[in-house]
């Protein structure tokens, strides 16, 4: 049986419904990916063009990096799927003991120096 | 151990033993390196201890004072007390879910192995120039380039390749949990050690990632030339006590969570009642290893800070007594009422519980803020973490060792000389330790090699030290007892020697290769234990009898290890004064072996064996 499993197969053995739902999956993909392209393309804009105000720029760009950070985590890290409870579980557990710790150290070593 | 006839018998065992996959041959390997390395950091102790015996000694030089405390903390945690933790995960986490191995087998093997040379590499430092001195928590600017010597470079290298090996076993070990557990075997069905494996392993993967951050910052300082560390060149020193406290707080934890996972088990068996309060275990876990991440600044409240961050991280570590108290008073609970047997597993379990809770207190102590000012770096925090980690961790393990030993090796360790290591033991650690917070107290600082006369030391130094040589002596008694039991002990041929409740007792002994002939359907919590009393005393099977898929064993988890061993041992040359062969070579060396030996496991395809079924019924009736 395992010399078996390294012969090729011609024969997919997915169900035409499976096929199916792989192709939606590759265009939401796509769309995604263009997606992300464009808030980056936003990102760059906003640095590069002198007639917006540093003090807009930063907090927009902030606020597109949380915004693909979702987008990255539910569409190509497949958070969004079925039977993906302990993926999002840990992906949870570190963003909520991370971003404190992470806070708590800009403030420490870039504020007080401590 | 009798599972030759599960075994190609046409393996030599040493090649068997280097090649191993097997998860319960692994739990043997950890356990052998763990109790090497284990034995090595308390003779340093015991060395400490002659030295700080009288007023102004010279038995040892401060220089070599130095080391040893480094070498003793940095191998206690990282080389000893981890490998033995992963030894029982190893060994009892597949059994006590119903598996027939960990979730990927040859990643367990490389765990090990890279853990194992990455322990070699740190213990090689002393026959070049010298251990790390800087203490295990090597802070800046003590372990910068300027005034580190090469033996910082071995701790910073040797501990990435150790804490790589770690997080790749934790990782397997969190996969194994989640998805190997047999038919029936829900998450609140899991037994505690297999809850507190995947906490601690959970822990492991995101404490471990910022230690290994953070030796990459110091190796980039010291072997590069880079500045994070170093204030003259913008750096901040204080960088690194915070992420190595990101790290270093949930470390203790990762410690001593499976140590009460061990005591979970134990008390219940020997008590003869189930867990007391086992879901308010659970969450107690849970919360503890949460709140373990939010309370690092603890170890700095005397940098600096200022107020309002050491009280905010003051009131969370105090929170963390909560969650422990949980624990500690269902433990008493499951004792409370119980038909007690005392045997040396029970009695380290039950002397564990006073001693952590005596721990638990000072740390409390230690805690608020003002007079942590007091009590920062003396011998207080010596005797606190002591009565955690030896109070704690060694008599879970110990408690584990007895427990556990009849499945291991298929047979009991000596009861008599069993109690004798616990009474001398705990008496040799109270009298070492207890005397210490008071030591602390009078004002004595930690890490000095060496004190005046005339300060009112002089006594309770001594009482420390003889309380030291009984703890050493104990483990002597250990070590005659492993010796003894072998050649006297009766062979356990039953499967359940302590009439206990969990799965892995539902095995045969000697445990054959895979476990479970027939992966068991488990019906409740305790499922063993529900089985004797409202089944027949049998599992059922959730399967029919099948030939078994096995994996391969593989040299590769070994090179890949001993790859990174030269890698890194290239890169410590790159600071030797005159290395005999340019440094290149052993860097190109060790790169080669480790990414060859990847490359060898990717391309060459490996589907495993099958064992036949009728050599299963084979081994099942020679078993049974």
């Amino acid at each position: 049986m395992s010399d078996e499993m390294s012969k090729p197969f011609d024969k997919s053995a997915l169900t035409h419904e499976e096929l199916l739902k792989i192709n939606r999956e590759r265009k939401i993909q796509i769309t995604a990916f263009a997606c992300m392209i464009f808030l980056t393309l936003l990102a760059f804009i906003a640095v590069a063009m002198e007639m917006i105000a540093p003090g807009f720029t930063v907090p927009f760009i902030l606020l597109l990096a949380v915004v693909q950070f979702a987008l990255q985590l539910f569409y190509f890290m497949h958070l969004k799927d079925k039977d993906h409870e302990w993926p999002n579980a840990f992906m949870l557990t570190g963003i909520v003991v991370s971003t404190p710790a992470v806070i708590a150290l800009i403030l420490l070593l870039g504020v007080t120096k401590y | 151990m009798a599972t030759a006839t599960a075994t190609n018998t046409n393996k030599s065992v040493l090649w068997d033993w280097l090649t191993t996959v097997d998860h319960k041959k692994l739990a043997v390997l950890y356990l052998i390196a763990g109790a090497l390395f284990f034995l090595k950091a308390g003779l340093m102790a015991i060395f400490m201890r002659i030295q700080l015996m009288s007023a102004e000694n010279t038995f040892l030089s401060g220089q070599t004072f130095n080391e040893f405390v480094t070498m003793h903390g940095t191998i206690m945690l990282f080389l000893a007390v981890t490998p033995l933790i992963f030894a029982f995960m190893n060994f009892v986490i597949p059994l006590q879910i119903g598996a027939r191995d960990v979730a990927f087998p040859f990643v367990n093997a490389l765990g090990f192995w890279i853990f194992f040379f990455g322990g070699l590499l740190v213990s090689v430092s002393w026959f070049f120039g010298g251990a790390p001195d800087a203490g295990w928590t090597a802070y800046v600017p003590l372990s910068s380039g300027e005034y580190g010597d090469l033996g910082l470079d071995f701790y910073v290298l040797g501990l990435q390749i150790s804490g790589l090996g770690t997080l790749v076993s934790a990782i397997n070990f969190i996969v194994t949990i989640i998805n190997m557990r047999a038919p029936g075997m829900t998450m609140m069905r899991l037994p505690l050690f297999c809850w507190t494996g995947l906490v601690t392993s959970i822990l492991i993967v995101f404490a471990f990632t910022p230690l290994a951050a953070g030796l990459a910052l110091l190796m980039l300082d010291r072997i590069f030339g880079a500045q994070y560390f170093n204030p003259g060149s913008g750096g901040n020193p204080v960088l690194w006590q915070h992420i190595f406290w990101i790290f270093g707080h949930p470390e203790v934890y990762i410690l001593v969570l499976p140590a009460f996972g061990i005591i979970s088990e134990v008390i219940p068996a020997f008590s003869k009642k189930r867990l007391f309060g086992y879901t308010a275990m659970v969450f107690a876990t849970l919360i503890i290893a949460f709140l373990s991440f939010m309370v690092w600044v603890h170890h700095m409240f005397t940098v600096g800070i200022g107020p309002i961050t050491n009280s905010v991280f003051a009131i969370a570590t105090m929170a963390i007594g909560v969650p422990t108290g949980i624990k500690i008073f269902n433990w008493l609970f499951t004792m409370w009422g119980g038909k007690i047997i005392f045997n040396t597993a029970m009695l380290c379990a039950s002397s564990f519980v006073p001693t952590f809770v005596l721990g638990g207190v000072t740390g409390v102590m230690l805690a608020m803020v003002p007079v942590d000012y007091l009590y920062h770096d003396t011998y207080f925090v010596v005797a606190h973490f002591h009565y955690i980690v030896v109070g704690g961790i060694a008599l879970g393990l110990l408690a584990g060792t007895f427990y556990w030993y009849p499945k291991m090796f298929g047979h009991k360790l000596n009861e008599k000389l069993g109690q004798l290591m616990f009474w001398m033991f705990y008496v040799g650690f109270h009298l070492t330790f207890f005397i210490q917070h008071i030591l602390g107290l009078i004002g004595m600082p930690r890490r000095v090699f060496t004190y005046l006369d005339g300060q009112g030391m002089e006594t309770m130094n001594l009482v420390s030290s003889i309380g030291a040589f009984m703890m050493g002596a104990a483990i002597i008694v250990l070590l005659i007892n492993v010796v003894y039991s072998a050649y006297t002990s009766k062979r356990v041929t039953v499967r359940d020697p302590w009439d206990a409740r969990t799965l892995e007792w539902a095995t045969t002994t000697p445990v054959p290769e895979y476990n479970f002939a027939q992966t068991p359907q488990v019906r409740s919590l305790d499922p063993w234990f529900y089985e004797k009393v409202h089944g027949d005393g049998t599992m059922k099977p959730a399967e029919p009898m099948d030939e078994i898929h096995m994996p391969n064993g593989s040299i590769l988890p070994l090179t890949i290890g001993l790859g990174l061993f030269v890698w890194g041992f290239g890169m410590i040359m790159m600071q030797m004064e005159n290395p005999l062969i340019p440094e290149w070579i052993v860097i190109g060396a060790g790169v080669i072996i480790t990414f060859g030996s990847m490359l060898l496991h990717s391309i060459h395809e490996d589907h495993g064996y099958h064992i036949p079924l009728d050599k299963i019924k084979k081994i099942e009736k020679e078993v049974s």
